[in-house]
């Protein structure tokens, strides 16, 4: 909300705007339907695996090349990583700074682990000549995997931009809208790392 | 300094209303089961539990699914009252969109698929 930019030196709104009757929490919904957006470039490459998944062009498959026990430690860092952001959220309504912070710093940590391991499982299957070059499985497992590897660590660049931000300035009301919006990015990276396991990982070992 | 806690005074009437918290108690029910419905299907796969591939694809997309309104409800903290029911609304349009874009690509690519001409060796060698 740039209601902060028409208050003239002095402090008084240039505008009158105190009768502003848009709801306060506007800015949630708003951002509820850029994640609805987001949703849809993930159906979309969700969709594009579904029809490739299984064009090999005689090389390596799932049952190949994943590793399922570490997708599963994988799974568990975003899944831990979830709830401790929403201990973070609930340090916050109880207006505690420093305990919002130790929380964020550790959702930060298990998110960080997350995307290691992930770069780890890329560059071993790179290394093992499984790049996304090798066959159409392949292209289209780099792309969705690493588009929401991408939304984590841009999740991760906010999360930390916002740590900055709560330790500069507090947790005023600017800062816990930000980080309500985090929170709900966060957890729709969960919420689409749940459709990946499920459909590119374990329905492509089990074949 | 003046103009931010103006600022802060005008948001201070309409905080504390917030839609959309969740409890510790709402937070550690939905992480347990979001645990439990995870290790499901990881141990239908790893642990070759059932003889039907079918019905082992069937339920882990089956507990995706639950595992994903578990998540909804209890970390997103999903609705239908919230935003006056405009955030339900948006999700089902949303989900609408996904099942026609995924089942119908789905759908058309397998179609395309089976009904292509057989290819040989050969017409493979030629191609441009």
């Amino acid at each position: 909300m740039s209601a902060t930019q028409v208050h003239d030196t002095d402090g008084k709104p240039v505008f009158y705007l105190k009768d502003e009757h848009h709801p306060e929490n506007s800015t949630m919904l708003g951002f509820w339907l850029y994640l609805m957006s987001d949703c849809l470039i993930f159906a979309v490459l969700f969709a594009t695996h579904g029809v490739l998944g299984r064009n090999y062009a005689a090389g390596p498959s799932p049952a190949d090349l994943f590793d399922l026990s570490l997708v599963a430690i994988n799974t568990a860092m975003l899944l831990l990583s979830s709830i401790t952001y929403g201990f973070a959220m609930l340090q916050m309504e109880r207006n505690a700074r420093m305990e919002t912070l130790v929380w964020l710093g550790i959702t930060g940590v298990f998110g960080a682990a997350f995307l290691a391991l992930e770069l780890y499982e890329f560059y071993h299957l790179i290394h093992e000549g499984a790049g996304p070059t090798r066959s159409a499985f392949l292209s289209s497992f780099f792309t969705l995997v690493g588009t929401h590897g991408l939304h984590v660590t841009f999740g991760i660049i906010w999360l930390i931009t916002l740590m900055v931000q709560v330790k500069k300035h507090g947790l005023n009301p600017e800062n816990r809208r930000r980080l309500m919006c985090l929170s709900m990015f966060w957890h729709f990276l969960d919420v689409i790392w749940i459709g990946v396991f499920s459909f590119v990982y374990l329905l492509g070992v089990l074949g | 300094m003046s103009h931010e806690s103006a600022s802060e005074a005008h948001h201070a009437h309409s905080h504390g209303h917030d839609a959309g918290h969740g409890s510790f108690r709402s937070y550690m029910i939905g992480f347990v089961l979001s645990i439990i419905l995870t290790a499901i299907p990881f141990w239908l796969v790893m642990g070759d539990v059932l003889d039907s591939k079918l019905f082992t694809a069937v339920l882990v997309m089956g507990i995706g699914v639950v595992q994903i309104v578990v998540h909804m409800v209890y970390f997103l903290h999903m609705n239908p009252r919230s935003e006056g029911g405009w955030t339900l609304m948006a999700l089902i349009f949303t989900l609408i969109i996904v099942g026609i874009a995924i089942a119908g690509s789905l759908w058309v690519m397998h179609h395309l698929n089976t009904n292509m001409m057989p290819m040989t060796h050969e017409m493979m060698k030629t191609m441009p």
